[in-house]
């Protein structure tokens, strides 16, 4: 059997080459972006990358889908918050960089006590049962203020305990490094992860539960095992998440919150490593600027999240993939017209769909507030018949021009894909 | 007496809208291994079509029209969005089922607001049918269980005693002998997705006027119906049915009381006050609990009985 690709030896390069260049990311990331906005951006980025790595742990690598993870970055958050506040009252001195850890810890022994019943089941009816613990833990929270804080949820100041090198965490630019590292270890962590036995075992309940149950296996012990450990990291990322925000509410443990990371490791790609660190970007981006520009912005993830699903289920970083297949075939540069003629079009759809959308949004939340709605510098009149008219108009004549570009691409990309297939066979024949 | 009467009474009730809800999701569940989670979705897009019906035209053709529409919706989505992944594999149907949920609630704000609407019962049903210990029983809860009775009776005729159910058993489990003998088995899902949503299209339109019409009515219930599935057994309709009545009644009694651990302990002779061991547990009244008891059942079910009360197979 040869390999499937070159390997350099004994060093792989091009896996210290990526992994360097993460860590370089990382590292100049606050540097360029100076704003105090972006570097509070960032920090999220990366505690979103922690948990969405932890929750592709369950869906991209065990097959199972969870719709309530925030369960266990929830409970880490709590406890790390708890602690803090008992650090802060000199209870007990722990600096404050570990606190996470103490989250890490929290998650998995969550994760080991509801995991244990949950894991019993797998596919669909595993799904059924996270969703029913997530909300067993979301209405105890409500039950139990002295633990979660009630309505106001629980405060804590993370300037506290010892101060090794006069590093605080009391600046922002402080904590992002000290989450740049979580992020980076927690990373590198999960990605050797895949690489262990019981990764690679994982894979396999996840493709063949029953072959892997004749060869010896107990699957439940295996997705047990792998549920406690995404536990563990989703709690780390808990833990810095409550660091980073100096206030943890209930709704950390809520569906909703389950339901976006589901949403955004799946957009971002759950079959490839890094799917969910680009799912987890765009989730910040999402939460932070794109509800600030549109009211309706949850329509349109869940439209964008819908053709996901149903065309690319394989998430941005599957679509990523297959096109660095074409440019390592150097067909690339064919379709870029396509790319571009698909891009305008799609954009023109948008602009006609977009003006309606947020026309009834605006007649339905601001309609005290007349009836001009500004939509990207060109007011239009939200009870007007020509504002209506208009974007139907664009809307159709865009998503005809868009369906015609899309049936010439798909031939296009049809015939590429096979000339690919046929140079893959060459190459193995010759 | 007159609390067991009461709850017995309620209990009943909300069961049955409960079956009501889950006998859909059930359907399809069995038919197609399709977990809608879009399903209490339907639900309310149902109460809010009856809603607008009602507004219009009057309260009785919107029984018969938002089921219709719902159902209508629930087929051109299994046409259109769920057939496309099917071949992908059970976790993308369940994907695209959660994005369906998003989009119609989001969709439901758009049109209607964030704001519970004015869905009233009508005046013809609005009066108390008896009452019982000075307490009144309205009857439009007991117009609520007829519903629900008739559709429970009307389903299983359909199911065992026609030859559309007939087909829709044999598409069940030998797809490919059905296709084979001429049957449209693509229609056959098609209709039974769009039956289940109809059903829960039903449930909405007179659930909905029974309590609130809002946005956050699909979400209340969406959890709940999931655990009734789980717990009657996995696809099963007279478990369905059993586990539906089990957390209606469960739950009436529970929001009755207003007992809690430490009144129990108290009971025997036990001197139980705030520096006791667990007193935040133990002060807890029934009442409050109530909102997780279905799922600490559902946890309960799984440790000791994991193919559900009336199921058949472990899934």
């Amino acid at each position: 059997m040869s390999a499937r690709h070159y390997e350099f030896k004994p060093y792989n390069i091009g896996r210290w080459l990526v992994w360097s260049l993460f860590a370089l990311v990382l590292l100049v990331a606050p540097v360029v972006f100076t704003s105090s906005l972006s570097h509070t951006m960032l920090s999220q980025m990366g505690i979103a990358i922690i948990v969405c790595l932890a929750y592709n742990m369950l869906l991209g690598q065990g097959g199972m889908l969870s719709f309530g993870h925030a369960v266990y970055s929830g409970m880490g958050s709590f406890l790390a918050i708890h602690t803090l506040n008992a650090v802060g009252k000199g209870a007990f001195d722990l600096p404050v960089s570990l606190i996470p850890l103490v989250g890490g810890m929290a998650g998995l022994a969550f994760a080991l006590l509801l995991g244990w019943v949950t894991t019993k089941k797998a596919a669909t009816p595993f799904a059924m049962i996270t969703l029913g613990v997530g909300e067993l833990v979301w209405a105890m929270s409500l039950m139990f203020p002295e633990f979660f804080g009630g309505e106001g949820g629980i405060s804590g100041n993370r300037v506290t305990g010892s101060k090794p090198f006069g590093i605080t965490f009391g600046p922002q630019i402080q904590l992002y490094y000290l989450i740049a590292v979580y992020t980076f270890v927690c990373t590198a962590l999960m990605f050797a992860f895949t690489r262990t036995p019981l990764g690679r075992i994982l894979n396999a309940v996840r493709d063949n539960p029953e072959r892997v149950e004749f060869v010896g296996y107990d699957t439940q012990k295996v997705r047990f095992f792998a549920f406690c450990i995404s536990g563990f990291f989703a709690g780390i990322s808990g833990g810095l998440g409550a660091l980073n925000f100096e206030i943890v509410t209930s709704e950390v443990v809520g569906a909703a919150r389950s339901g976006a990371y589901l949403l955004f490791v799946f957009l971002g790609g759950a079959t490839f490593f890094f799917g969910p660190i680009l799912g987890a970007i765009l989730m910040v981006l999402a939460f932070v600027l794109l509800s600030e520009l549109t009211k309706a912005w949850l329509l349109y993830l869940g439209l964008v999240f819908l053709f996901m699903v149903m065309y690319a289920p394989g998430g941005i970083a599957s679509l990523i993939m297959m096109n660095l297949r074409v440019a390592a075939f150097g067909r690339l540069r064919t379709l870029w017209v396509s790319y571009l003629g698909l891009g305008l079009t799609f954009l023109v759809v948008l602009l006609g769909a977009g003006a309606m959308i947020e026309m009834t949004y605006h007649l339905q939340i601001n309609a005290a507030m007349g009836d001009q709605v500004k939509y990207l510098g060109i007011p239009l009149h939200a009870r007007g018949l020509n504002s209506w008219f208009g974007s139907l108009f664009v809307v159709l004549t865009g998503f005809g021009l868009f369906e015609l570009m899309r049936r010439q691409f798909a031939i296009q990309w049809g015939e590429i894909q096979t000339e690919i297939e046929k140079e893959i066979k060459r190459r193995e024949t010759a | 007496m007159e609390f067991i009467t009461v709850s017995l009474l309620n209990g009943l009730s909300y069961g049955l809208l409960l079956f009501m809800l889950s006998s859909g999701l059930t359907l399809i569940f069995s038919m197609m291994g399709v977990l809608n989670f879009a399903h209490a979705s339907f639900y309310m897009l149902g109460a809010y079509f009856g809603y607008t019906v009602s507004q219009t035209i009057g309260y009785a053709p919107g029984l018969i029209l938002a089921p219709l529409a719902v159902g209508v919706l629930g087929a051109l989505f299994e046409k259109y969005c769920l057939r496309r992944v099917h071949h992908f594999g059970h976790v993308p149907e369940l994907l695209i089922t959660f994005g369906l949920s998003y989009l119609i609630l989001e969709i439901v704000q758009l049109v209607w607001g964030r704001s519970a609407m004015d869905y009233r019962k009508p005046e013809w049903l609005d009066f108390p049918a008896f009452s019982i210990f000075g307490t009144q029983f309205p009857a439009y809860r007991l117009f609520t269980m007829g519903v629900a009775l008739v559709m429970l009776a009307a389903l299983w005729l359909l199911l065992k005693k026609t030859r559309i159910g007939l087909v829709i058993q044999a598409a069940l489990t030998h797809p490919q002998a059905v296709e084979s003998l001429g049957h449209n088995v693509p229609r056959v899902f098609m209709l039974v997705f769009g039956g289940g949503a109809a059903l829960a299209g039903l449930a909405g339109a007179v659930g909905g006027a029974q309590f609130v019409t809002e946005p956050a009515m699909a979400a209340s219930v969406g959890s709940i119906i999931f655990v009734v599935v789980v717990v009657g057994g996995m696809g099963s309709l007279p478990g369905a049915f059993v586990a539906s009545l089990l957390i209606g009644l469960m739950d009436a009694f529970a929001v009755g009381s207003d007992r809690s651990l430490a009144d129990a302990l108290r009971f025997f002779g036990m001197v139980v006050n705030e520096a006791t061991f667990g007193w935040v547990v133990l002060k807890v009244k029934i009442s409050q609990v109530a909102a997780i008891l279905p799922y600490l059942l559902l946890v309960l079910i799984l440790i000791f009985r994991p193919r559900g009360l009336l199921g058949t197979r472990e899934g």
